[in-house]
Order: structure tokens, then sequence, then C-alpha cells
């Protein structure tokens, strides 16, 4: 790796100010799985690693089940995912988080790193659109809050500006009657970056054989992981079954805008979009009712 | 090149050394403190064969950097065997003949202890998920998984 340096700021304020300092020459480190990769291969050209993990906030990962989730910046999957209060509650984004790479992958890779580095075949990132998750963004002494489906600008690129850090991930308690899901296609069991991944959230009626909302979100099939609030809403019209789960499927693959690539034709993901999303509304569908 | 001091604790003992900011935990592991049991394969955290434990926990050492490790605790395939013998572990690989050239194979020992250390009796399934950030080119995994069980019985 070329000659670079290595900061540990301890809070928020000395990390800000180092990132606006050297702007684009500067570049968190939480996990590093990505990052750290990126520098070595010549792939990111910085001239300083901001380890964040000695700021505490960037540490947190605090649940209640009247207020919510957060999950700092920093907080490697395992611990998401070891955590039994938060597995019980979120099991659509311990469906990504317990997925991403191999057991020593998910010791570092943390769901802001995921995000940072607007891969749009990101696993963790449709769950998270999907569950309504936000940024918790903060740069010079400003905080702003924003919903993660803005967070990914183009592919390697984000919103942050200048000087700006995630701090956390905030998600909304889970509703009584909910559930959501993750599946990605990959050609093998484990360790591959998904070919379509989908995530879905869904929230039924009391009768439990009603859909009263519904968020669906795509990974690899656009520049940026996708929301595809038509095939969400469309869920809600009538009674759930074969048709509308169907409707909705459809819906979210007119949205789908894939390239052909190594892993994949455009239209081998769009065929692929049809199939993960019934697959994952079943599932979702099936944990609101048991959950 | 910018240097930082770094002080650790390496298979049980207090560690200091002098690193180089651009290197990873690996690179410091191999040519600083010349523990060279860690192998670098991939160098990009597919293939395992850098395994080392971190704070107890399974990581790949060349996506760790040296700075990073300041008051940690590594544990690394040098410290796994005791004066008193080999691991169980080691002694499977070795009766079960789960290596032939031999570089996975560190990785795949740090990786199988890990998973012993949380699942001392894991099914054939376990095993063969745990290990699958663990690439091995000549044998196959099968004699591996198997070194791996039978080790768990012992």
């Amino acid at each position: 790796m070329k000659d670079i340096d290595y900061a540990a700021p301890k809070t928020i304020a000395e990390a800000c100010a180092i990132l606006n300092e050297k702007g684009d020459k500067a570049r968190c480190l939480a996990g590093g799985t990505d990052i750290i990769v990126q520098v070595r291969e010549h792939r990111r050209d910085i001239d300083v690693l901001v380890d964040i993990k000695h700021i505490p906030q960037v540490n947190a990962l605090n649940y209640d089940p009247s207020k919510g989730l957060t999950i700092g910046a920093a907080v490697p999957c395992y611990r998401i995912y070891e955590h039994k209060e938060i597995a019980r509650a979120y099991p659509g984004l311990i469906d990504a988080a317990a997925l991403i790479g191999g057991i020593q992958i998910q010791s570092r890779a943390s769901l802001g790193g995921n995000l940072c580095n607007a891969s749009p075949a990101g696993d963790t990132i449709p769950p998270l659109i999907a569950l309504e998750a936000t940024c918790v963004i903060v740069g010079a002494g400003a905080m702003r809050e924003v919903p993660v489906e803005k967070f990914c600008t183009a592919p390697g690129k984000t919103m942050l500006g200048r000087g700006e850090m995630l701090v956390q991930l905030k998600l909304p308690p889970p509703k009584p009657r909910s559930g959501a899901a993750y599946l990605r296609f990959i050609p093998r069991n484990e360790m591959d970056i998904a070919v379509v991944g989908a995530g879905v959230a869904v929230l039924l009626d009391d009768s439990k054989q009603r859909c009263s909302a519904a968020r669906i979100a795509l990974a690899a099939v656009a520049p940026t992981p996708l929301l595809v609030l038509e095939a969400g809403a469309a869920l809600v019209d009538g009674a759930l079954g074969d048709a509308l789960i169907d409707k909705a499927a459809s819906l979210a693959q007119a949205a789908a805008k894939p390239i052909s690539d190594m892993r994949g034709t455009a239209e081998y993901r769009k065929h692929l979009v049809g199939v993960l999303v019934k697959r994952t509304l079943n599932i979702a569908i099936q944990r609101a009712r048991t959950g | 090149m910018k240097k930082i001091h770094v002080t650790t604790t390496i298979n049980g003992k207090e560690t200091e050394f002098l690193c180089e900011l651009r290197q990873s935990l690996l690179e410091v592991l191999r040519d600083v403190l010349m523990l060279t049991g860690a192998k670098e394969g991939c160098n990009n955290g597919n293939c395992g064969a850098c395994n080392v434990l971190l704070d107890g926990r399974l990581v790949n050492s060349c996506l760790v950097m040296g700075a990073e490790v300041q008051a940690c605790n590594v544990q690394t395939i040098e410290g796994i065997a005791t004066p008193q013998g080999l691991h169980p572990l080691q002694q499977a690989f070795l009766e079960g003949a789960a290596l032939q050239c031999g570089i996975c194979t560190p990785g795949f020992i740090v990786a199988a202890k890990a998973l012993l250390d949380q699942n001392p009796k894991p099914t054939e399934h376990q095993v063969r998920h745990f290990l699958a950030g663990n690439l091995c080119r000549c044998t196959g995994y099968d004699k591996i998984v198997r070194a791996v069980l039978q080790a768990a019985t012992s």
C-alpha cells in the first residue's frame, strides 16, 4: 500500500475536522473490509485513514422496543446478529448482516461502511431502506438526518459533503403484525456479491389478510440501491394472495434498470427481481403473521 | 515513511512494535515481528490464509491496519500449540492429511479454533458454513472438514 497517514480521533468533532481539512483525500475506517482493499489496489486515492472506532457514538448499539434501534456506523455485523433482542425484532436486517462475506468479514464489516461504500449491490442497504432506516450525518457542528434511500448517489458515491461523516443509523421500532426479509441471488452458496438483492417490509392489518403498508427495495439493478414505492403501494390494494404479490413483483421488475456484466445479463437480473420479490414477500408476510 | 509505536498483546505476551502507518496487521506480523505463520494469499479478504483472532474474533489480518491493534489482544497460529504438544486441531490435520501445499492450513486452523471455541460440537454443515471464508485449492475441503470434526471429538 502507498504511504498514508492514520488518525484515530476520539470525538466526532475531531474526526470531522480531519475530514474537512483533507476532503476527498480522507476516508473513514470502520471495519476496513472495503476501504483497505480499495486503497491497496489503487481504486481510491487517499492520504489519510480516519479510524472512527474510538468514537463512542459510532460504536453504540441500542435497542428499545418503544424507541427503536440505533446502530453506530462502525458496529460490526456480528454484534447485530448476536444480539438476541435485535435479532428477534429485525429478522429482515439479520438476513443481510449474517450473509455478508464470511465470519471473518462479519467480525469487522459494518452497516455504516456498507452504506458509505455505496455499492449498488450492498446487501444491507435494501433491508435498511425497506425498514425505513435513516442516516444520522454530522459535519461542521451541524447534524442532519436523511432516509437511507437518499444516501447513495452513484456507484461508490454518497451525499456526504466535505467534513461530514455518517455517525449512526436509526430504525423505527417494529410494529405489531409487521415483517421483513432480505434475499439475494448468487451462483454459489456463500461468499459472493449479489447478482440481485431484494429487501421488503410489510405491515398487515388486524385480519392479517391485507397489507396496510409495504416497502420494496432492490440491489444490483441500478446505479444505487433502489426503493420501488409503486411496488409496495400495489400490495395495499386488496386481499393478500399470489395475484397481488405477482403484481408487486412485476412493478419491481419494471422499475429495475440493470446492466449486463460478468455476474449476469440485464435480462437475467430482471427475471431474478421477480423471483426474489415474490420470495421475500412471502417470507415477510409469514413473519408478520407469526411474529 | 511515517511510523507509529504500538503496544499490544500477541499470543499472551505484551509486545511493542514500530510499524509504518500503511502496513496491515499481516505485514506487521510477517515483516516486523517475524511471525510468518499467517500467510498472504489474496491480500483482499477472500481467502482466509491470514486469519488471526483479534480480541477473540476471527479476522483477516490483511484487512486490519497494524496501527489499529494498539491495546488489543492478537492470537496467531504460533500461539495455538503449547509446550506440551500440538492443539487437537493440528493433530487432527496431521493425522487426517488435511493439507497438501499447506499455505491455507494456518488460516484454517485458526478459523476452526474460533469455531470450536464457540461451538465445541459443530455439525458438518456448521463446519462448512463457518469455514466458507477460507479457501483451499488442493484438498477439495473434505479432509479439512473431517479433521475439524475429528478434533471436536477429542
